[in-house]
C-alpha cells in the first residue's frame, strides 16, 4: 500500500507540471487552454529535434538542449499571446476554446508530418532505468524523484512569484479587474503575454521530462490536458498549492486503480474528478477572498 | 488664463444609449470643482469620459490644450489625470499596500509615495499587509483615494467619494482634501451630497440628464437655484 501511495505521488509530481501552465492562464486570463496536452508534446519533440540536431545523445548534451528550449518556450508564449490568444478573450469563453481547440489539431497534425506517428522518447542515457533502493522491497525511479523535485520548485516559485513580485501583483491586479488595472496604467495585454510566456516555459519543463520519462506521439496530447484539466479541477482554480494537491489525489488515485486492476487507473482518476465536480464544483483548495 | 482641462459638446453613448448631450466644462489649475445631479444625470460617465474608460472623439476633450479624448485610460494617466472609481473597485486579492503600490504603475513624479499617504491616512499604515477588501468602507475609500495619489496626478477625478458612507466618515475623507490640494492639486469631485459638495468645492456643475442645467460659484448659488437644476423643475431665473 505504501509503495502505491508513493508511486502515486511520483506520477502526482508529473501531473503537476501537466497542470501548473494550465492554471497560471486560467488564473490571470479566465483562458482553458485546449492544446495544453499538445503544447507539451511540442517541447517534448522541440528536445528530440534539438537532440537529434546535436548528433551524440550523451546525458549533458541532452540537459542542454532541454534548458535551451526554455527560452524559445518563453518567446513563443509571448508572442502567441500577442498575436494570437489575446485576440480571442472577452465575456464569452467561446472564442478562446475555439481557437485553443483549433492550434490543438494544428499541432498533432503538425508532428505526425514532420516526425510520423512511431512513438519517441529522448534518450537519458539510462537515467530513466536507474533507481534508489529504499529498504529491501521498495525502490524509487532516480527520474520520477527529479520529476517531483522540478514539481515542487515549480509550485513554490510560482506561489512565491505571485506573492511577492511586481510582476505576481500586476497578474493578481488584471485578474482581479482587468478595467482598473488600465486605468492604473497597467498594459493588461503585456501582462497577459507575460503569463502565457511563464506557462510556456512550464510546459516545455513538462514535456521534456514527460519526453524522459517514457515515449511520446503526436497524438498523445488530449490525454495529457485531460489530467492537467483534471488535476486543476480537483484542486481548485487559481492556487498552486491546489492544482499540487490536485495533481497528486489525481496521481494516488490512478495509482490504487492500477492496484486494483491493470484497466482501472485512469477510469478511477475520472471517476474521483467527477465526484469532486459533483460535491465540490470549486474543488478543494480554491483560493480564497477577502 | 487658459483652461488646464476642458470639454467641448462632449457626448458619451453606452452602446445605443446616449449618456452625454454636448457638456461643455472648463477646470483651471488649483480649482476643487463639485458635480452635482441626479441620479442617471450623466455625472459618471462624465468621469469616466476624461479618465478614457468611455470612448469619445479625441477633440471633445483637452487637456493643457492637447486632445485626450478616447485615449486609453493608462496614457490618460501617465498625462497626469487620476481617476478615484465610483464604488472604490479596489483589488480583492491586493494588499492594502499593494493596492496603493497598483497606483504607481505610471511612475510620475511627484510629492506621493507610501509615507506620505500613510502620513495622511495614518490608519492605512497600521493596516498596510491587511486585505484591501477587509477594511471598512471609509478606509477602503481612503486606499482607493490613495492609490489615484500614488500615481502624482496633476487633475484628480473623485466619482462619489461619500458612496454607502457614514456622515461621520464622509467628512474624515474630505478633512483631507485641503492637504490634497495644498499641493496644488486640481480636483473634480461627483457628488451626491450637495451640502458637502457646497462646503468643500470653489465651483459647481449641476448635470441633469446629460446636460449642465447649471453651473456657478458654489458661494454665490441659491439652495433654490441648485434643487431646480437638480430636480429639473422649470428653469429658474438668475
Amino acid at each position: 500500500m505504501l509503495e502505491t501511495v508513493i508511486q502515486g505521488v511520483l506520477l502526482g509530481g508529473l501531473y503537476t507540471l501537466f497542470a501548473l501552465g494550465q492554471s497560471l492562464m486560467f488564473g490571470v486570463m479566465r483562458l482553458t487552454n485546449t492544446a495544453q496536452g499538445d503544447f507539451i508534446i511540442l517541447g517534448a519533440f522541440a528536445v528530440i529535434a534539438g537532440v537529434s540536431a546535436a548528433g551524440d545523445a550523451a546525458p549533458g548534451l541532452v540537459a542542454m538542449v532541454a534548458l535551451a528550449v526554455l527560452p524559445v518556450a518563453f518567446a513563443f508564449g509571448y508572442a502567441l499571446q500577442r498575436c494570437v490568444l489575446n485576440g480571442t478573450l472577452g465575456k464569452d469563453p467561446l472564442p478562446s476554446l475555439v481557437v485553443t481547440f483549433g492550434l490543438s489539431i494544428v499541432i498533432q497534425n503538425l508532428l505526425l508530418e514532420l516526425f510520423s506517428a512511431d512513438p519517441r522518447a529522448i534518450e537519458t542515457g539510462g537515467l530513466s532505468t536507474q533507481g534508489v533502493a529504499l529498504g529491501d522491497t521498495l525502490s524509487l525511479g532516480v527520474l520520477p524523484l527529479v520529476v517531483l523535485a522540478v514539481a515542487l520548485v515549480a509550485t513554490a516559485a510560482l506561489q512565491c512569484l505571485f506573492a511577492r513580485t511586481a510582476l505576481g501583483r500586476s497578474f493578481r491586479a488584471v485578474s482581479d479587474d482587468r478595467e482598473i488595472a488600465e486605468l492604473m496604467g497597467l498594459d493588461a495585454k503585456k501582462v497577459y503575454a507575460f503569463a502565457t510566456a511563464i506557462a510556456f516555459v512550464l510546459i516545455a519543463i513538462a514535456g521534456a521530462l514527460q519526453g524522459m520519462r517514457t515515449t511520446v506521439s503526436p497524438s498523445d496530447g488530449p490525454m495529457l490536458l485531460l489530467f492537467a484539466f483534471e488535476a486543476v479541477i480537483i484542486g481548485g482554480m487559481g492556487s498552486f498549492w491546489g492544482t499540487l494537491a490536485g495533481a497528486m489525489i489525481l496521481g494516488i488515485t490512478q495509482q490504487v486503480g492500477f492496484r486494483l486492476d491493470p484497466g482501472w487507473g485512469i477510469w478511477f482518476g475520472h471517476i474521483v474528478f467527477l465526484v469532486v465536480l459533483v460535491l465540490r464544483p470549486q474543488g478543494l483548495f480554491p483560493k480564497t477572498r477577502g | 488664463m487658459n483652461a488646464l482641462l476642458e470639454t467641448h459638446g462632449l457626448k458619451a453613448f453606452y452602446g445605443d444609449a446616449q449618456a452625454l448631450f454636448g457638456i461643455d466644462f472648463s477646470l483651471a489649475a488649483g480649482e476643487l470643482v463639485a458635480i452635482i445631479g441626479a441620479n442617471g444625470a450623466g455625472k459618471s460617465t462624465f468621469l469616466k469620459s476624461l479618465a478614457g474608460l468611455v470612448r469619445v472623439p479625441r477633440e471633445t476633450i483637452r487637456f493643457k490644450s492637447e486632445p485626450i479624448g478616447g485615449l486609453p485610460p493608462g496614457e490618460i494617466v501617465r498625462r497626469g489625470l487620476a481617476m478615484v472609481p465610483e464604488g472604490r473597485r479596489l483589488f480583492p486579492s491586493l494588499s492594502v499596500e499593494e493596492n496603493l503600490l497598483m497606483g504607481a504603475t505610471a511612475a510620475r513624479k511627484g510629492p506621493w509615495n507610501l509615507q506620505r499617504l500613510y502620513a495622511l491616512f495614518p490608519i492605512l499604515a497600521e493596516k498596510r499587509h491587511a486585505p484591501g477588501t477587509s477594511l471598512s468602507g471609509g478606509q477602503q475609500q481612503m486606499v482607493a483615494l490613495g492609490r489615484a495619489l500614488m500615481s502624482n496626478p496633476e487633475v484628480l477625478l473623485c466619482d462619489e467619494l461619500s458612496l454607502g458612507l457614514a456622515p461621520i466618515v464622509i467628512r474624515e475623507i474630505y478633512a483631507a482634501m485641503p492637504t490634497i490640494t495644498g499641493e496644488g492639486m486640481t480636483v473634480v469631485i461627483v457628488e451626491q451630497d450637495v451640502t458637502m459638495a457646497r462646503q468643500v468645492s470653489q465651483r459647481i456643475y449641476c448635470f441633469q440628464e446629460g446636460r449642465v442645467s447649471l453651473e456657478g460659484k458654489s458661494g454665490e448659488l441659491t439652495r433654490e437655484q441648485i434643487s431646480q437644476a437638480y430636480f429639473g423643475i422649470e428653469a429658474a431665473h438668475a
